[in-house]
């Protein structure tokens, strides 16, 4: 291998041209700058085909046979049109859609996305505003009003809700029964329940916590009357080292140690690995949501565990949970606006989502057609009456994004179960990382 | 550049092919990293929603008033020099001992080298977690069988150094053949009289590597260590799959995954590619600086 002796001041050479002529380039008309589409609006046409993306579940069958006979009950309404379904995979869900913003020809007209996505979709420019073509919508007076928010940006409405996604208390019956304990009824005593069943067997966590489980822990601080961020004007400031908040983050990090959930195994389990270990019989509790109870019917636990509403700070009063779950939007781009909210209200209907859920277990966005779910399948009367006093959510604006890929409050839970840092250092840190995001973000937002 | 004096055109026309080629996939992909990372580029712009704007160096600035990118930098710098002189030692120990050995262990030690060349890294990373799970790991079974009882359900994750140690394990071991297998084919390439006399002096095998064989070997073992150098200064999937995305409360980051979640996860561009610029800098440097020393050291390379 023969290295030329004037690779050195050449290269380097080109490397300064390069970055002088980017700097010069940048500067002057932008005429070199990385293309940016026009990003217009699409069209109005009455016929055609209209391109459907809705996420594939891992069982996908009975959710493509109810979506195929709301999808043929549309074109036989609407002479002359055709709609065309494509399941895509979760895990690439967010790159699809960008790919879709950018490329509009080959965009779809109707989209499903993930509700904590919306205000970073309508910044990209990506999402129509609905609010007009929606006022008039019968069903969507009996929207939850969590679900409601979790589409509306800046007062207007960028879609409408597919299901909801709430978590709740999963307990094992049989250990339970054996040391004779009940379900806990406050937060405090849930830490007590998990300490005693961890001292009796000591091969199980109490409760199983995850230093990288947000939606576990948000919950905590709700109860105790804080929250992660609050509005201020057009932008966010971090609360989340309020003393409220604080209390919280303190009662969700002491189930942290030997008499629980060792840090050393727990400070770094996700949502996903709390669920396994509670579904392979390992917890004795656990805070997961109603989409997870195929998990556990397919684990060690089927048939020996119940679930209740995560309790509050005082007796007869829930946590407010985390309001998961899908909107249904229509892009910005699509050439058949009217036609694509007219199957958007049919897809994400009461009689769609109602049947969605005998086939799929999908949680309503609608008040009225959720309980009724409940009465028919009594499982999600917990995660319904959660719902019922009240979801929330995480701050709506693109800086959230930011937020959550920078493992912020992940990182603030483990600095404080590793010992790393205090409750106060850990939140106040956060609360500058947060306020930095929101800073940068609310420019023109 | 010689012979054909003033008005000479034609060599840059027989240049010009593989000029092009060069220009297109080295030059102009960093023209618009280096581009990209001067503007305030997020999906918003790629996606049209709104409209691109200069902003001089303030994703450099962003980057270098975050106390968090130097102690990033530093660990990436630490880890991956630890990381290249383990891949060089244990594969030039074992490009050695290929040459003193039989024909069937040498057998043995070139296929379990391929398969360890030939695992994905995200494979290789899944099962080395496994091996090491505090749980159902036999690692920590067979450690504590052995009467270490310290290691019985010990969390290697858990600590930053373990954490580190035990990622350090799985690039070796993944990378340790490519090592092996060109320094080896090196060492095939000295005549055998060479060694033959040094052997005949009376000279001990560390002696023989360090003053016949290192020196002989030279260009191969600047070209591995270059490799190794950008290998293990970029890692990525190991770090990621191993500790969860950068470790509890961020311990085992690297400039890679931290370039991830800072910027690439939530569509910073802008500032992505001024991590990925400053990287590239480092590289060029290290390698430019590496080259030096070595001309310094009177080496025709």
């Amino acid at each position: 291998m023969a290295w030329p002796s004037t690779t050195t001041p050449a290269s380097l050479r080109t490397l300064v041209l390069v970055v002088v002529g980017a700097l010069l380039c940048a500067a002057g008309a932008g005429g070199c700058a990385p293309r940016t589409p026009a990003g217009g609006a699409g069209g109005d046409r009455a016929t055609g085909t209209l391109r459907v993306w809705l996420f594939r579940e891992v069982d996908n069958a009975p959710k493509a046979a109810v979506v195929d006979e709301a999808v043929a009950a549309f074109e036989r309404a609407h002479r002359g049109v055709r709609a065309e379904v494509t399941h895509i995979p979760v895990e690439t869900r967010a790159q699809r859609i960008k790919a879709a913003f950018n490329d509009p020809r080959s965009a779809p007209d109707v989209v499903e996305y993930g509700n904590t996505d919306t205000a970073g979709y309508v910044r990209d420019g990506g999402l129509a505003d609905l609010t007009a073509d929606l006022a008039a919508w019968d069903d969507a007076r009996a929207l939850d009003p969590a679900a409601k928010r979790s589409v509306t940006v800046d007062g207007k409405l960028y879609g409408a809700p597919l299901l909801v996604g709430v978590r709740a208390l999963y307990y094992r019956t049989d250990v339970f029964r054996e040391l004779g304990l009940k379900p806990p009824a406050t937060l405090d005593e849930l830490a007590a329940t998990a300490r005693r069943v961890h001292a009796a067997r000591p091969g199980l966590y109490g409760l199983a916590v995850g230093g990288a489980y947000t939606y576990a822990a948000l919950p905590f601080v709700w109860a105790h009357g804080g929250d992660v961020a609050e509005r201020k004007g057009r932008s966010y400031e971090a609360t989340v080292d309020d003393p409220a908040a604080r209390r919280g983050i303190a009662a969700y990090t002491s189930l942290f140690g030997d008499h629980n959930c060792p840090a050393s195994r727990c400070a770094r389990m996700t949502g996903n690995e709390t669920v396994q270990a509670f579904a392979s019989g390992k917890a004795a509790m656990a805070i997961a949501g109603d989409f997870s109870h195929q998990a556990m019917e397919n684990g060690k636990v089927k048939g020996a565990y119940a679930v209740v509403p995560l309790p509050g700070t005082r007796e007869g009063r829930i946590a407010p949970a985390f309001a998961g779950g899908n909107n249904l939007g229509v892009l910005r781009s699509s050439t058949h606006r009217t036609l694509a909210v007219d199957l958007l209200k049919s897809l994400a209907g009461k009689r769609t989502q109602a049947r969605l859920f005998d086939a799929m277990g999908f949680l309503p966005a609608f008040t009225d057609v959720r309980a009724e779910a409940a009465r028919k399948r009594p499982f999600v009367e917990p995660f319904v009456r959660t719902l019922a006093s009240g979801a929330r959510s995480v701050p709506v604006t693109p800086a959230w994004a930011a937020i959550d890929a920078g493992q912020v409050l992940p990182t603030l839970l483990q600095e404080v179960v590793s010992g790393r840092a205090d409750v106060d250092a850990a939140t106040a840190g956060a609360a500058r990382k947060m306020n930095a995001a929101f800073r940068k973000n609310g420019l023109r937002s | 550049m010689g012979g054909t004096g003033g008005k000479g055109g034609t060599p840059w026309l027989h240049l010009a092919p593989a000029l092009v080629v060069l220009g297109g996939l080295l030059v102009y992909p960093v023209y618009e990293l280096g581009l990209i990372s001067f503007l305030e580029y997020t999906q918003a712009q790629v996606s049209g929603g709104e409209p691109t704007s200069f902003q001089g160096l303030g994703n450099y600035r962003a980057l270098f008033t975050d106390a968090r990118f130097g102690q990033v930098l530093l660990t990436t710098v630490v880890f991956a020099a630890a990381c290249v002189v383990a891949t060089l030692a244990v594969g030039c120990a074992l490009a050695v001992l290929l040459t003193r050995i039989r024909a069937l262990p040498r057998l043995a030690l070139t296929l379990a080298a391929l398969g360890a060349w030939a695992t994905p890294a995200i494979t290789g990373s899944t099962v080395w977690v496994f091996l090491f799970d505090p749980d159902f790991g036999p690692v920590d079974k067979a450690l504590s069988r052995l009467g270490l009882s310290g290691f019985d359900g010990y969390a290697w994750t858990y600590d930053r150094y373990s954490a580190f140690a035990l990622v350090l394990l799985e690039i070796v071991w993944c990378s340790f053949p490519f090592v092996m297998v060109t320094v080896y084919a090196g060492i095939r390439a000295i005549p055998g009289e060479v060694l033959e006399a040094a052997a005949l002096d009376g000279a001990s095998q560390w002696r023989i590597w360090r003053d016949v064989m290192a020196p002989m070997l030279r260009p191969v073992l600047v070209v591995v260590t270059i490799q190794s150098v950008i290998w293990d200064f970029k890692v990525f999937t190991q770090i990621y799959v191993m500790t969860n995305g950068g470790g509890i409360a961020g311990q085992n980051l690297t400039l890679n995954v931290y370039a991830y979640q800072k910027a690439f996860a939530s569509s910073q561009y802008g500032l992505g590619s001024a991590i990925g610029v400053v990287m590239l800098l480092i590289l060029l440097a290290v390698t430019l600086g590496y080259l030096r020393l070595l001309r310094r050291q009177g080496e025709e390379i």
